[in-house]
């Protein structure tokens, strides 16, 4: 799959393509020949004219496509998920069923790839008419929306009531019949697409001076830990010649240098970075039965950063393991966003896992890690830490030392494929040292 | 309501905006006008131009300090004395890029006669040689196991070759072709793992890989020409990366959805090179205007410039030393600038090259840097 060359609204443009293909269908559905047959539908006590059943619709595309009951299944589900058809019954569930539950089109107006992008200030009119027309009629992902625009475009807010206050003045005016109507196709609109929460909509700009003090913070507390500026011991292997200080810091070294468990300290970030650290810490969790957290955090990892073609297989495993009712490894999330996940699993993709796999980080890094740093599991690894001895300078400067090779990790990683094992396990690091 | 036809076709214009005093009637009406009648281009523009002021305003209010006057409590930095510790000869034409093992001693270098060799850079021995089918290979990149290195250039492509250590066999054979552009490759890198590969290209666009099937896993569209660098984030959360193009510009953006949450647009010239500082907080950019600049993505501003009238030449390559005290920035006059990040003063210049110095790594532990050129050389520094 290639990449089209195009400036801005790329995406976009590849998008459009599909819509346009969506469109043609749609209206070759309400062809008045070929197309649908349409009837008054009652939803509640109102007659709703022009529309049709979900039946209907997957007959039709069976008829006119010659194509299975699943795939007209799945084709009109699209066509409900992109907003161009609308169910009267549940509005909010944009899920195609072949039974006789009342559909609608969807007014070319409302059209995706007529109205793309949603314009923010749109979605605050139709959230604030909302909240006008009926208290606490919007929905929960709604009023966050809803408090997030009124800070993100605070400026306009009396614009946004005033308009939304005529448009539903405007609307009392029309029969109740087509007022039905253009309510739902509007929420139907909304349903379809809402702007998504995105991180610029939340960013919140931090003084200059409270940044500039954390590169302060920063370089101060690494200063030690950065070889060019401070030197490292036993000596730089580039300048000495000498591979010590790369034997003695290989990933699962038996006994770490000093420098590199205080690091441990400076950030959770660090501490998982680190091998050795991480499997220190997992120690320390299982002690405290809670090490489902941190195998739940790395399955998650792996999840993200695998295989495309892995994604399903290691979703099930994920939720076998550590989410189902019951489950070996069980992990305590929140119920909303347990909620959240259970549902996401349903479709499984790469990010699915994000929520859960956040909350257990920041459970670790806000309660385990901190008292990890107490413990004496930790202080004892630092007081077992070594400080090597600065190597003296060479009384002959000109005699270069035998420079040593060190196994590929090519090789290495082969060794162990033929001990079964799976290829490219571990990081590179683990056997830099000198062959002897 | 005539036939169905009809009806679907009829709109209502919701979204008429009116004033107070009921300039414009609200009725039913075929939406064929978008905009208003005052609404002409110039009002648009104005208004974008005062929405444009509007966040500078906003961006400027939170500006209490400047990062030099911050920096006047730290101590200065004393003699600084790097040599070149290797010279890595081996490449018959211009290198114009490298990038570091996870191992911390070896090294993945490109040129221009489409070569590719994997060195361990601490012996000098040069341990696999690959060539490519094209020339000008602008983009290499390590795999973080250390079994595959990936590059490319002006085949367009990105492929991924697994390192074998069986001499006689020819890895060009096991080549896997994962990503393909429209344009030149400028610039890649596998993300956590190899399975993941992220490039950016001279069409433009970046895009993010699934190693395995090939498969466009996101494409991210923003830049108004070349894209020709990126760097992934070190933050916690690891799913933002940056690029840097001809535009000038240096985008922010997120992995995951495709956006890009932030940009800056502040150098006078095509961005060489982008590189977060270690805590993930900020990043600097080398640009052919001569000056490097640091960018503070919580203030949301650029906060130093690293130039002196001095320099001339653009800077291709940027990095900075573990503690992110050091700049490191290789210049298309043959030298390498060293600036002192907090303070915002050069604290040495680095001669050796024979020409332009084309691409500049700081090693994963932080004990040396490595540097490229067009002199067919690369030099370790420490």
């Amino acid at each position: 799959m290639t990449i089209s060359t195009l400036t801005r609204g790329g995406a976009q443009r590849e998008q459009q393509h599909c819509l346009r293909k969506m469109e043609r269908v749609i209206i070759a559905m309400q062809d008045p020949d070929i197309g649908l047959k349409m009837r008054n539908q009652r939803l509640l006590i109102t007659v709703i004219p022009h529309a049709m059943t979900g039946n209907d619709i997957m007959e039709w595309l069976i008829q006119k496509y010659n194509i299975t009951d699943e795939e007209a299944g799945h084709l009109g589900g699209l066509l409900v998920q992109y907003g161009y058809i609308y169910p009267l019954k549940e509005p909010r569930s944009l899920i195609l069923r072949s039974d006789d539950s009342p559909y609608r089109f969807q007014t070319p107006y409302f059209w995706t790839s007529s109205r793309w992008p949603a314009s923010e200030l749109d979605y605050a009119i139709y959230l604030a008419k909302k909240n006008i027309r009926k208290q606490g009629e919007l929905v929960d992902y709604e009023k966050q929306n809803y408090n997030l625009l009124h800070k993100r475009i605070n400026h306009t807010w009396d614009f946004v009531v005033m308009q939304a206050r005529e448009q539903i003045r405007a609307s009392k005016q029309r029969r109740k019949a087509d007022r039905i109507v253009l309510e739902c196709q509007e929420q139907a609109y909304w349903l379809v697409n809402k702007p998504c929460n995105r991180r610029a909509l939340v960013r919140n700009r931090v003084k200059s001076s409270i940044c500039l003090e954390s590169f302060m913070k920063f370089c101060d507390q690494y200063h030690q830990h950065d070889p060019i500026m401070s030197g490292c011991l036993p000596s730089n292997p580039w300048i000495s010649d000498d591979t010590t200080h790369w034997t003695i810091n290989t990933d699962l070294v038996g006994t770490p240098t000093r420098l590199r468990v205080e690091r441990w300290s400076f950030s959770f970030m660090e501490l998982l970075n680190d091998c050795l650290g991480r499997r220190e810490f997992m120690t320390y969790l299982e002690k405290e039965f809670s090490g489902e957290n941190l195998c739940f955090w790395e399955a998650c990892e792996d999840l993200r950063h695998g295989e495309s073609s892995k994604i399903i297989l290691k979703v099930e495993e994920v939720y076998k393991t550590f989410l189902s009712p019951g489950a070996a490894r069980w992990v305590n999330i929140d119920s909303k966003t347990m909620e959240r996940t259970l549902e996401g699993i349903k479709q499984p993709h790469r990010f699915v896992m994000d929520d859960a796999q956040m909350h257990i980080y920041f459970l670790m890094k806000k309660d385990s890690y901190p008292r990890y740093l107490k413990s004496d599991l930790y202080k004892n690894m630092l007081s077992k830490a070594i400080v090597p001895q600065e190597t003296k300078k060479s009384v002959f400067p000109f005699m270069r030392r035998q420079r040593h090779s060190s196994p590929s990790p090519a090789m290495v990683s082969q060794a162990t494929e033929d001990n079964g094992k799976a290829k490219g396990a571990g990081p590179a690091a683990t056997n830099s040292g000198t062959l002897s | 309501f005539s036939g169905s036809f009809g009806e679907v076709y009829q709109t209502f214009h919701l979204s008429i905006y009116m004033s107070s005093n009921n300039k414009f009637s609200i009725s039913p009406e075929m939406a064929t006008q978008e905009v208003q009648p005052n609404e002409t281009l110039s009002n648009l523009k104005a208004e974008s131009d005062t929405l444009k002021t509007k966040l500078e305003d906003e961006r400027a209010k939170l500006h209490d300090v400047e990062l030099h006057q911050v920096a006047e409590k730290v101590d200065g930095l004393g003699q600084f004395i790097m040599k070149t510790r290797r010279t890595l000869k081996g490449h018959g034409n211009k290198v114009l890029c490298m990038d570091w093992c996870k191992d911390k001693r070896r090294i993945v270098s490109s040129s221009q006669d489409g070569k590719v060799i994997v060195w361990d850079a601490f012996t000098t021995n040069k341990e696999h040689a690959v060539t490519m089918p094209c020339t000008w290979v602008m983009a290499c990149a390590y795999a973080p196991s250390g079994c595959a290195v990936a590059c490319g250039g002006l085949d367009n492509k990105c492929s991924v070759y697994p390192l074998s250590l069986d001499k006689n066999e020819n890895l060009a054979a096991k080549k896997k072709s994962v990503a393909m552009h429209t344009n030149y490759l400028s610039a890649c890198s596998f993300t956590n793992s190899d399975m993941q590969i992220l490039t950016s290209s001279g069409d433009g666009t970046c895009a993010l890989w699934d190693v395995e099937s090939g498969q466009l896993l996101q494409s991210f569209h923003g830049h108004a020409a070349d894209v020709l660098c990126l760097d992934l984030a070190p933050s916690e959360t690891g799913n933002t990366f940056i690029s840097g193009g001809c535009d000038k510009k240096a985008n922010v953006w997120d992995m995951r959805s495709g956006q890009c949450i932030q940009s800056f647009e502040t150098h006078e010239s095509d961005i060489n090179s982008v590189r977060y500082y270690p805590s993930g907080d900020a990043f600097a950019s080398g640009s052919d205007d001569a000056t490097c600049r640091l960018y503070d993505l919580r203030a949301d501003r650029e906060v130093a410039i690293y130039s002196k009238e001095s320099i001339i030449f653009g800077a291709s390559s940027v990095d900075f030393s573990l503690s992110g005290r050091l700049l490191f920035g290789g210049y298309n006059d043959y030298t390498i600038n060293v600036w002192d990040v907090l303070k915002g003063t050069r604290v040495s210049i680095l001669f050796g090259h024979e020409n332009r110095v084309s691409a500049l790594r700081v090693s994963p532990d932080g004990t040396a840097f490595c540097s490229g050129s067009w002199d067919h050389t690369l030099r370790v520094w420490a």
